[in-house]
């Protein structure tokens, strides 16, 4: 073997070295950048609603409802269709979601027919809101005489977020090692209890995330919603399910498009509103994933 | 056909016998027509090189196979005189009764306790869970290490320890065999002993049937070593023979380091 000069590290940089070094480094500097894009987008968002709508952030604005004169204009009847739309929604879209995962993912036999329906589920999940709309209008709201009620606007949601729902909680049982699955079977246990007792508890954190993530999506819709008849102007607090409502999202909207600068306060902070909700429903998303996480 | 040795079965009927055995992955014939008896209360190794079907093999003893859904199984394995795969024969019920201890250690995401009751839970056999829970603890000597801590999770458990758990968890549903596939192969050398001197301890009450990758584990602990290859079984006899003096040149050369 020939001897070698010893050369110290740190001496002898190449070309080839500092081009790579370099790259590395404009590589770390261009995400970041991308990264900032998107954080830069939502504080200008946040500081121009927090501008205009803090000043009329109030208790007031809580209690009153929607009125022509906007000192006296409030977002209750609006908040409480959204929460009751939305409980509703998840009491309808939750089971059937994770039913059909289950049955997706662990019963299904592997053929082109459960191909076909997964295609389906994945193409339902991209299909614009206003499309479910149309057909919650002809189906619920008139076929099934449902009335412009929450009903229909849940039903409706329902099919809009339930492609999210299944496609995540899919995802979240798929995750779960089959080795488990394999050790739960070789002790003797059925199907039935594999599923219930071991994939389903593991699995269960990332179905929650994915279903409160698609009824966050779900309560800022407003377009379905016009179609199956949520109104802009409702002066009560719905009673029941059959009752008429309106939403924030859509309160927002026909507040927005009044000329006067009063009903813009307004609707900037019945955006405010609408963010504090979708901020506690994720807060409850990480809360309750945490908790399940915790105890394994 | 294989070279096989007349087994002895302590004048009782053999634990398992393999006839004619198959099995397909799809286009893949994984295990060829394999005839294979079982003495009950022996350790039998299944040995080979990876990918000769020995897995695949002693999946076939308690229908792990169905799990897979492009497997294929031909051929009958006889359980007290009844073919497991007889139609109308509930895999659960004989995966209770013949239990499977898997390469890595695979505990539930639970405590210590539930993973051992799971299974009794799971077939109602829940008379009394704390004694059955300490008795297959203690058996698969990890009682002692744990016996104050059973609510911890059986994560916070060493590698080694967690295998042993999982042998307690088997042993809990009272199985009459248990299949070991390679159940040391994912610990270190003090942990795999423990694991053979608990194999050893297990046989006066159990048919255990282990496949090991490792030659000295199988010459160490088995009292029967059949050899695969290529999906068929080559030879099948008392391990001393196969180790020492085999019939096939094949079996010769694998024993002795020359290939695999």
């Amino acid at each position: 073997m020939s001897e070698r000069t010893p050369v110290p590290i740190g001496t002898a940089e190449s070309a080839f070295d500092r081009r790579r070094r370099l790259f590395g480094v404009m590589f770390a500097w261009l995400c970041g950048a991308a990264t900032l894009v998107g954080v830069a987008a939502l504080v200008v968002l946040l500081v121009d609603v927090l501008i205009d709508g803090l000043p009329r952030l109030d208790v007031q604005l809580l209690t009153s409802f929607a009125s022509r004169f906007p000192e006296r204009a409030g977002v209750r009847a609006a908040l409480a269709g959204s929460i009751w739309l939305l409980v509703l929604t998840a009491v309808i879209s939750f089971p059937v979601s994770v039913a059909a995962a289950i049955y997706l993912e662990e019963y299904a036999p592997k053929g082109w027919i459960t191909k076909v329906i997964q295609t389906n589920i994945a193409n339902l999940a991209g299909v614009p809101s206003i499309v479910y709309g149309i057909l919650g209008l002809a189906l619920f709201v008139r076929a099934m005489g449902l009335d412009r009620s929450i009903l229909s606007g849940a039903l409706t949601l329902s099919l809009l977020v339930m492609p999210v729902i299944i496609m995540a909680s899919q995802e979240a049982i798929r995750a779960v090692p089959p080795t488990i699955r394999e050790a739960a079977y070789g002790l003797g246990a059925t199907r039935w209890q594999v599923v219930s007792y071991q994939v389903l508890p593991m699995a269960f954190p990332g179905i929650l995330t994915g279903t409160i993530l698609a009824l966050s999506r779900a309560v800022g819709e407003t377009a379905p919603l016009i179609l199956v008849g949520a109104v802009g102007f409702v002066a009560f607090t719905p009673r029941g399910i059959m009752d008429q409502f309106t939403v924030l999202p859509l309160q927002i909207y026909s507040w927005i498009s009044r000329p006067q600068d009063e009903f813009r306060e307004l609707a900037a902070a019945g955006i405010i509103v609408l963010l504090l909700l979708l901020l506690t429903m994720n807060a409850a998303a990480i809360i309750l994933r945490n908790r399940a996480l915790a105890r394994r | 056909m294989a070279t096989v040795y007349g087994i002895d079965l302590g004048g009782r009927g053999p634990a398992l016998q393999a006839r004619g055995l198959s099995v397909y992955y799809g286009e893949k014939h994984a295990v060829q027509n394999v005839d294979l008896e079982i003495p009950a209360n022996q350790v039998v190794a299944l040995i080979g090189p990876s990918g000769c079907g020995k897995s695949t093999l002693l999946r076939c003893f308690n229908r792990m196979n169905d799990l897979v859904k492009t497997a294929r199984v031909d051929g009958t394995v006889d359980f007290h005189g009844q073919n497991l795969y007889a139609s109308g024969i509930d895999p659960v019920e004989v995966r209770r009764r013949i239990g499977m201890v898997f390469q890595k250690p695979n505990p539930f995401p639970k405590s210590i306790y539930d993973n051992v009751a799971f299974g009794p839970r799971m077939n109602g056999l829940d008379g009394d869970l704390d004694a059955t829970v300490e008795e297959s603890l203690r058996r698969a000597a990890l009682w002692d290490e744990v016996s104050d801590r059973l609510d911890d999770s059986a994560y916070a458990l060493s590698g080694g320890q967690q295998q042993r758990l999982c042998i307690a968890r088997t042993l809990a549903v009272k199985p009459e065999i248990v299949l070991m596939d390679e159940p040391a192969s994912a610990l270190d050398p003090i942990a795999t002993q423990r694991i053979e001197e608990l194999i050893y301890e297990l046989k006066r009450d159990y048919t255990i049937v282990i496949v090991t990758h490792n030659m000295q584990q199988a010459a160490r602990i088995s009292d029967y070593t059949a050899f695969l290859y290529m999906g068929q079984l080559i030879e099948y006899g008392p391990t001393e023979t196969i180790f020492t003096n085999p019939r096939e040149k094949r079996t010769e050369d694998y024993v002795t380091g020359r290939f695999g």
